[in-house]
């Protein structure tokens, strides 16, 4: 191995944000060493602050990036292990926010604040989680690939776990643990597989090597499928989904709303990145994607996606735990997420873009408010939200606003986010499959308004406690509302900055 | 763009007062009460100068020029790469004879409800902060003439519907607002889906030259438009269209409401508080079809010939299946929303009638039947604020006791059932002979006429049952109208009179766009015929 001194030095300077991240892990580390058990929570919030830099820093080194396009650790021959490209510093950004917020509801969270005596290890498994999803969204080869997601999934069975005390949080833990081990096994073993066929982990050599088509079709095809489990498992699609009800309901709220959108977006981020540069052929000039037909991804994918969205959307309408029915819509969107890599054109990878970044705002915002009302009220169900809409007017008429985002109605951003993916996919001639989710799009309108049904229209006999919103509660509420309605009525900026950041190294 | 923005004005002022009720701490009650009747009596005055100022002679329809109070911006421009071109999306506002009827309707019943929801009590800031916002997705309905800026009013009116029925509803309120949900949601993926597949069929050719797909629906309704490989083009040899006109027309028929997608309307009205019953009567069921009018008819000539047949039939099944419902009904709510089926019947047949006589009459018995159930239903309103039941069994010689009363609900039924003198008398008369007067549906018209004789049977033996006879006991107590009530059945009166011995005001004001719908529909057949399409 001749690995170039002053070249590593240049790789280097490509990963600046991540570095910065692991900067304010260790950092978190140590400082945490000078706390006592009986350190007042004041002063033990300084852990978040550092971890709420070191996510603005490396948020401001993402953005400097936009525009490079270049392999990082390339071992001389051979391409690199990591690129940098738009696509990818998309990704980060959405996942440096949803980090960011995330961190703030966490100071807010009663379930977090309250195993106070180990903060520490939460920020540090957080932050540890942060890094693994920025390496993973970048990442060009197979064994980064493992070994990112390795240290996303590990750390993040530790944080679902997070508060202990409760059986439905360690349950929650050990059914993580242990959904996920199997996935990240047979993901290991097509991994293995596709490097036997091919002799190559990276996957612009993978996808020059199995241009020529002399490969067997069937070990192709097996590794390809077992390598999507584990990334299925990652974003929750069906069949690969049942993991999530159980795990959202018992994690802590901040943990659960970051898995829904920081762990999807890197999931998603590796599929695209996995199936676009591994399988690709060419890109014409309108931006259809040519993919090798050894596997046909296209028929496998909407199979997927219309499973996902319907069992998702199905299963959500029995739901009366909040977390739970939130964690059967995060599943209903993976499935309409999917259409979009579906169509395999430019034009479905820019709606997905679109579709993510308003997913997260609005999902990571209803969320919000429930940890709010959690830690007024220390339930999640339905039934005690009932009436809350007349002693809480402001956090009502904002998970209001974020529901009907969520169901996808105008002037919502939510409407937008849904209205690309069926341009792309009629634009393609796909209309049934535009129509199915359309019909889903109907279902889950059912179990939203079941939400807004108990806050307005159910007076219960008692009064559910006015829930007092601080200024600071405020103003993340409206950071979050803002654009979800803006984008709603004006949305070239998001289409815009989407429709740049598809560039994906090499094609 | 030199003149007063007054559409952008009608349409947003609601929003405004909005924003100002929402504002307001929750105890002024009044004020927020009085602040939306100001609304919505702006608006009134609003759409009297629209009318003062409104050209008669200008068609509209399909032809940008003779459009009136034109606003167009660009809203969203996105230059997009080689595989979509640019993304524009305008912000087009504009009125013919089509939408001015409707626009004088939306103020006059809207200003009307707001009277009428003076006596709501409960959550008042709710109620009016939403009752503003409807009325703006209301009116932007009939001013937009962008597809994608029309969907954003039609789904904007859907939350605040169902927060009004499903808030100040009655005892089944939330079955009734959900079901009205679902239903009408329903009803709008079907238009979305037709609303992106014309979006990549039809591209317009900008004042620089080039060619982007659109939204704009005057440039949808010109063949030119369209490129061979549109998914609904009409000169894609493997077209969509049929399959498009039918998901576009079911959407469009959700509201209306027609057989079989009527069954929301009864729960919806029966549950909501009176106002909405009102608007939802008044304006909402003409939106369905305006909606065929403006939209259907124009883009797919060609289907909508291949189909009127079927139109007329659903027409006439509304007709008959609604007036045989309203007479069994024992409620006299559910009783006025079967009639309301049967009356947008009508409207169905007149439209697929295809001449001037006919769309004319479709055109205003929408108005007439706005102005006709409103009125209705404020009558029922009336009665069940005092007796607390709607059950028609129940009263009896209520003539005595509440005289002024049954003479404004007399004027109604008589004006429902067509009576000549009363508006809807020439809106009805119009339909049939427009309907006679073409062919293939002549038979269909004959047997619709059955529809009156319904009519008059069930309004009449409803008058007998409720006024007529010995008063019972219990009732002795109620009292006549309040000056509110007045202030709100008089008007209403007044129109249905006023229309009914001079029907010209209003048929003037949509002459020249009937007749441009009807000629745009007469020459559609030949140019489609001249590309081979019958």
């Amino acid at each position: 191995m001749d690995l170039n001194l002053s070249y590593l030095f240049e790789s280097l300077y490509l990963i600046k944000p991540e570095i910065v991240i692991s900067i304010a892990l260790v950092l978190v580390v140590t400082v945490d060493l000078f706390f006592s058990k009986d350190t007042p929570i004041k002063k033990k919030n300084l852990l978040a602050y550092i971890s709420l830099a070191g996510t603005v820093a490396a948020a401001y080194f993402v953005i400097e990036q936009f525009g490079i396009t270049a392999f990082a650790f390339a071992v001389s021959g051979s391409k690199g292990m990591m690129v940098v490209d738009a696509f990818g510093a998309f990704f980060k950004l959405l996942i440096l926010l949803s980090t960011f917020l995330v961190i703030y509801f966490s100071i807010r969270s009663r379930e977090i604040t309250e195993g106070s005596d180990r903060l520490g290890e939460y920020y540090t498994l957080l932050l540890g989680m942060v890094l693994g999803m920025m390496f993973l969204v970048s990442s060009s080869d197979l064994i980064l690939i493992y070994v990112s997601l390795e240290l996303v999934s590990l750390s993040s069975y530790v944080l679902a776990g997070f508060t202990k005390h409760s059986l439905r949080n360690s349950e929650a833990s050990l059914k993580y643990v242990i959904y996920g081990g199997v996935s990240s096994g047979i993901m290991l073993f097509g991994i293995s597989i596709l490097y036997g066929l091919t002799g190559s982990t990276n996957l612009y050599e993978i996808n020059s090597l199995i241009q020529p088509a002399s490969i067997n079709n069937l070990a192709l095809l097996l590794s390809g499928l077992m390598i999507f489990t584990g990334i299925g498992f990652k974003i929750s699609a069906a069949p690969f989904h049942f993991w999530t009800p159980d795990v959202y309901e018992g994690s802590p709220l901040p943990f659960t709303a970051f898995l829904s959108v920081a762990s999807k977006a890197a999931g998603f981020a590796l599929l695209i990145r996995f199936i676009k540069i591994t399988f690709i052929q060419s890109v014409d000039t309108i931006g259809n994607w040519h993919l090798l037909t050894l596997i046909d991804w296209q028929t496998f994918l909407i199979v997927l996606s219309i499973l996902t969205m319907t069992l998702g959307n199905f299963a959500a309408l029995w739901q009366s735990n909040m977390k739970r029915l939130l964690a059967y819509s995060s599943i209903a969107h993976a499935g309409y997420i999917l259409l979009g890599l579906v169509v395999m054109t430019n034009q479905g990878l820019i709606a997905m873009l679109i579709y993510f970044a308003i997913y997260a705002l609005m999902n990571l915002g209803a969320f919000f408010v429930v940890i709010l009302i959690e830690n007024r009220i220390q339930s999640e169900e339905l039934d005690d939200y009932k009436g809350l809409g007349y002693t809480s007017p402001v956090l009502a008429a904002s998970l209001a606003i974020f529901m009907i985002s969520l169901i996808g109605l105008p002037p919502t951003a939510g409407f937008i986010a849904k209205l690309y993916i069926f341009i792309a996919l009629i634009d393609v001639d796909m209309v049934m499959a535009a129509f199915i989710a359309l019909l889903n799009t109907v279902v889950s309108l059912y179990y939203y308004i079941k939400v807004l049904k108990n806050i307005y229209l159910v007076r219960p006999e008692t009064e559910p406690p006015a829930i007092a919103v601080t200024p600071f509660n405020l103003v993340i509420l409206v950071v979050l509302l803002i654009p979800v309605l803006l984008f709603g009525v004006y949305f070239t900026p998001l289409v815009n900055f989407a429709t740049n950041s598809i560039t994906l190294l090499g094609f | 763009m030199e003149h007063f923005p007054i559409l952008s004005f009608i349409t947003f002022f609601p929003i405004v007062g909005m924003i100002i009720v929402l504002f307001l701490p929750k105890t002024r009650t009044t004020l927020i009460k009085g602040l939306t009747v100001f609304v919505t009596g702006i608006q009134v005055v609003a759409a009297a100068v629209i009318l003062s100022l409104y050209d008669y002679t200008l068609g509209g329809i399909n032809d940008p020029s003779t459009f009136q109070f034109i606003e167009k911006f660009r809203w969203i421009e996105i230059e997009g790469f080689a595989w979509l071109g640019t993304i524009k999306i305008d912000y087009f506002l504009g009125i013919d004879g089509l939408s001015v009827p409707m626009l004088l309707l939306t103020a006059i019943v809207t200003f009307i409800a707001a009277i009428s929801s003076w006596s709501i009590d409960k959550s008042v800031k709710g109620y009016f902060a939403m009752f503003l916002l409807l009325d703006t997705g209301m009116m932007g309905v009939f001013v937009a003439l962008d597809f994608f800026l029309f969907y954003v009013f039609w789904e904007l009116m859907l939350l605040p519907m169902y927060f009004l029925i499903g808030i100040w509803g009655g005892p089944r309120r939330e079955y009734a607002a959900i079901k009205f949900f679902l239903y009408t949601l329903l009803g709008s993926i079907f238009i979305l889906l037709v609303m992106i597949g014309l979006y990549f069929s039809a591209q317009e050719t900008l004042a620089d030259g080039t060619k982007v797909f659109t939204f704009n629906i005057l440039a949808l309704m010109d063949t030119a438009n369209y490129s061979e490989i549109g998914i609904l083009s009409p000169l894609n040899p493997a077209n969509l269209r049929f399959i498009a006109y039918l998901a576009l027309f079911i959407g469009f028929a959700i509201k209306i409401p027609m057989f079989p997608f009527h069954t929301w309307l009864p729960d919806a009205h029966v549950e909501a508080p009176t106002a909405i019953s009102v608007i939802l009567a008044g304006i909402l069921l003409k939106m369905g079809t305006y909606g065929i009018l403006r939209f259907s008819y124009p883009i797919f000539p060609d289907i909508t010939h291949q189909l009127i047949w079927y139109i007329a039939l659903f027409g006439m099944i509304n007709i008959i299946y609604g007036a045989l419902c309203a007479m069994a009904q024992k409620d006299f709510k559910k009783l006025i929303a079967y009639s309301s089926v049967s009356h947008m019947g009508f409207v169905m047949l007149g439209m697929a009638s295809l001449n001037s006589i006919g769309i004319a009459g479709a055109i205003l018995q929408m108005f007439n039947h706005g102005t006709i159930t409103a009125m209705l239903f404020l009558l029922v309103g009336v009665i069940y604020d005092r007796a607390h039941i709607r059950d028609l069994d129940a009263f009896g010689g209520l003539a005595n006791q509440m005289p002024v009363f049954t003479g404004f609900t007399t004027v109604a039924f008589f004006a429902a059932i067509g009576l000549p003198g009363l508006s809807a008398f020439i809106s009805e008369a119009f339909v049939f002979v427009g309907a006679f007067g073409y062919e293939p549906i002549r038979a269909l018209a004959i047997i619709s006429t059955l529809g009156i004789l319904l009519g008059a049977g069930y309004m009449l033996w409803t008058l007998q049952r409720v006024f007529l006879g010995s008063l019972k006991e219990k009732w002795n107590t109620l009292p006549d109208l309040t000056f509110r009530e007045y202030a709100m059945l008089i008007p209403l009166t007044l129109i249905i009179i006023f229309l009914g011995v001079y029907p010209s005001a209003m048929l003037d004001l949509m002459n020249s766009s009937v007749n441009q719908i009807v000629r745009f529909m007469d020459d559609a057949k030949i140019l489609y015929g001249s590309l081979g399409i019958f």
